[in-house]
C-alpha cells in the first residue's frame, strides 16, 4: 500500500502549520482539564465522552455559567457586607497582583481622566479634582480573595450608584465594564444590580489618605459583595453595557459573578 | 455460638439478606466520587494561600490551577449536596439511622476499639454495626454537615451572614472547613483499610448482600 502524503502539493507546509495550531487548544486557557478528565468521572456526571477533554471543560463552563445565575438569584442587593471597627483592620493591608508592586501602574493624578462611555445621558471625562468634590464616605469591610485570604480595610469614596445617577446612566443595562491602566489590560465586568449596591464604591482614599498606588490610584473600585479580583485598580474608564465583554481572569476561567 | 451455626443458617435462607438496601449503595458511591472530586481540587485552592507551612502535591490535585480547581469545586458541590441531603432525609425517614447508628454508649465504643485492635471484633452480621462503626459514621455524618455549613459561609459570607457567625467569622470557617477535610480524610484512610480487611463488607457495599 502506497503511503499517502498529508501534504497538497503547492500547498506553503509553514502556513498550512500556522493554521491548524489556531485550530488547537489554547494550552493556558486548558490547564485546568489537566489530571480531571482523565478520572472518568464526569462520564458518569453527563455520561459524554471524556476521552476528549474538550467536553469536561464544556461541563464545567456550564455548571460556573449556572453558579452565575444561582447566585445572581440569591443576591440580596439589601444585604449588607459586615463593617469593622478601625481596631479590626489588618496592617498593613496586603498589596496583591499578579505583577510585583515595581510593575503596578504608576498614574500621574493631573493627567488621569476617567472615560465614561455607553448606555449614559453625560459621556464628559471626569478630572480627579472633579472627582474628589464628590460626597464621599467611609467604609471599613472585608477583603477577601479568591485565594481564600482575607484582610480588614478602610475605605473612603462616592458610592458608584450616586455616581451612576449623576451621569444618567441606564440603570436597567446589565453591566458596568471597568478598564484599567495596567500594562495587560486588565478589565472587570460587574454586573448592574451589584454596582448599585450601597457599599459599591468608587474609592479614592485609603485609611483616610490619598490612595496609594499599591491599592490603585487615583481609582479603585471597591465592591465589598465580591471577590478581590471583581474590584478593579487603577481604573481608567467605565463603560454602561449590556454585552458581556469578559474580563482579565474571568476569561481566564474565575467565575464572572464571584460574589460573596 | 459456633460459626458453623451461621454458615448452615446462611445458607439455608435463599435468597440471601439485603445487607446495603440499593439506595444506600447508589448514595455512598455518589458521595464517594464527590469527596474525592471535592478534596483534590480543595487541596488546588488551599495551595493558592496556603493556612499552614505546607502545600499538597500537584500529583494529587485536580484542576491545574487555581480558576480550575474551583470550577471543579463548584461543580462537584451540588453533587455532594444534593446527594448529601437526599442521604440524610432518606436515612432519618425510613429510620435507618436509629436503627443503625443508635444507641452509641461509651462503655461498647470502649469495648469495640480493645476488640478491634485485638482482631477479635466478630463480623458475622454485616446487618448490625458495631460501636466502632456507629461512632465513625455518625460522627462521619456530622463532619459532612460541618464542611457543608463552613464551605457554604465561606463562599457566601455576606449573602450566608448568620452561617459566618455560627463559626465565629470568616477566617475561622476556612480553619474549620480544612479540619473537616483533615478529619474526612483520617476518616477515608481507616474506612478503606476496614473495607479490606473484612471484604464481604465491600462486596455488601456493591451487590448489596
Amino acid at each position: 500500500m502506497a503511503k499517502r502524503s498529508f501534504l497538497i502539493p503547492g500547498v506553503d507546509k509553514r502556513l498550512l502549520i500556522k493554521d491548524s495550531i489556531k485550530t488547537m487548544p489554547d494550552l493556558t486557557r486548558r490547564r485546568f482539564i489537566a489530571g480531571g478528565a482523565s478520572l472518568g468521572a464526569v462520564t458518569l456526571l453527563t455520561g459524554c465522552d471524556v476521552i476528549d477533554s474538550s467536553s469536561a471543560e464544556e461541563m464545567l463552563k456550564s455548571v460556573s455559567k449556572f453558579n452565575d445565575a444561582v447566585q445572581d438569584f440569591i443576591f440580596n442587593p439589601d444585604a449588607l457586607a459586615p463593617t469593622f471597627p478601625e481596631s479590626a483592620i489588618t496592617k498593613p493591608f496586603p498589596f496583591n497582583a499578579y505583577y510585583d508592586l515595581d510593575d503596578a501602574p504608576d498614574v500621574d493624578g493631573d493627567d488621569w481622566k476617567l472615560e465614561v462611555r455607553g448606555l449614559v445621558d453625560n459621556k464628559k471625562s471626569w478630572t480627579l479634582a472633579e472627582l474628589y468634590k464628590l460626597p464621599q464616605v467611609t467604609q471599613i469591610t472585608r477583603h477577601i480573595c479568591v485565594e481564600g485570604w482575607s484582610a480588614i480595610g478602610s475605605w473612603t469614596g462616592t458610592p458608584l450608584r450616586d455616581f451612576l445617577k449623576l451621569i444618567g446612566a441606564d440603570t436597567r443595562a446589565k453591566y458596568v465594564w471597568f478598564q484599567c491602566a495596567d500594562k495587560d489590560g486588565y478589565n472587570s465586568p460587574l454586573d448592574m444590580r451589584s454596582a448599585l449596591h450601597p457599599q459599591t464604591q468608587m474609592t479614592f482614599k485609603y485609611a483616610n489618605e490619598i490612595l496609594p498606588r499599591a491599592y490603585g490610584f487615583p481609582m479603585k473600585i471597591r465592591v465589598p459583595t465580591k471577590l478581590g479580583f471583581k474590584n478593579p485598580k487603577y481604573v481608567v474608564s467605565m463603560e454602561v453595557t449590556n454585552d458581556y465583554k469578559g474580563g482579565y481572569w474571568e476569561d481566564q476561567g474565575y467565575n464572572s459573578f464571584s460574589g460573596s | 455460638m459456633s460459626s458453623l451455626t451461621v454458615t448452615d443458617e446462611q445458607a439455608s435462607a435463599t435468597p440471601a439478606k439485603v445487607i446495603q438496601p440499593a439506595w444506600v449503595r447508589i448514595m455512598h458511591w455518589i458521595n464517594a466520587l464527590a469527596m474525592i472530586l471535592m478534596i483534590m481540587s480543595g487541596w488546588q485552592i488551599y495551595n493558592a494561600s496556603p493556612l499552614f507551612d505546607f502545600r499538597f502535591s500537584r500529583d494529587i490535585t485536580l484542576g491545574g490551577w487555581l480558576g480550575g480547581a474551583l470550577l471543579w469545586h463548584f461543580a462537584a458541590m451540588w453533587l455532594l449536596m444534593i446527594n448529601g441531603l437526599a442521604y440524610l432525609i432518606t436515612g432519618f425517614a425510613t429510620g435507618r439511622f436509629r436503627k443503625k447508628l443508635l444507641p452509641i454508649t461509651p462503655s461498647g465504643v470502649l469495648h469495640d476499639v480493645r476488640a478491634a485492635l485485638t482482631f477479635k471484633l466478630g463480623h458475622d452480621d454485616l446487618t448490625v454495626y458495631n460501636y466502632v462503626q456507629r461512632l465513625l459514621y455518625a460522627g462521619i455524618i456530622v463532619v459532612g454537615v460541618l464542611i457543608v455549613l463552613s464551605g457554604l459561609s465561606m463562599w457566601k459570607p455576606v449573602q450566608l451572614y448568620y452561617l459566618v457567625m455560627l463559626f465565629g467569622d470568616y477566617p475561622t470557617a476556612r480553619y474549620v472547613h480544612f479540619f473537616c477535610m483533615a478529619a474526612i480524610c483520617a476518616f477515608l484512610v481507616i474506612h478503606v483499610l476496614l473495607a479490606l480487611l473484612v471484604p464481604k463488607s465491600l462486596r455488601a457495599m456493591i451487590i448489596g448482600r
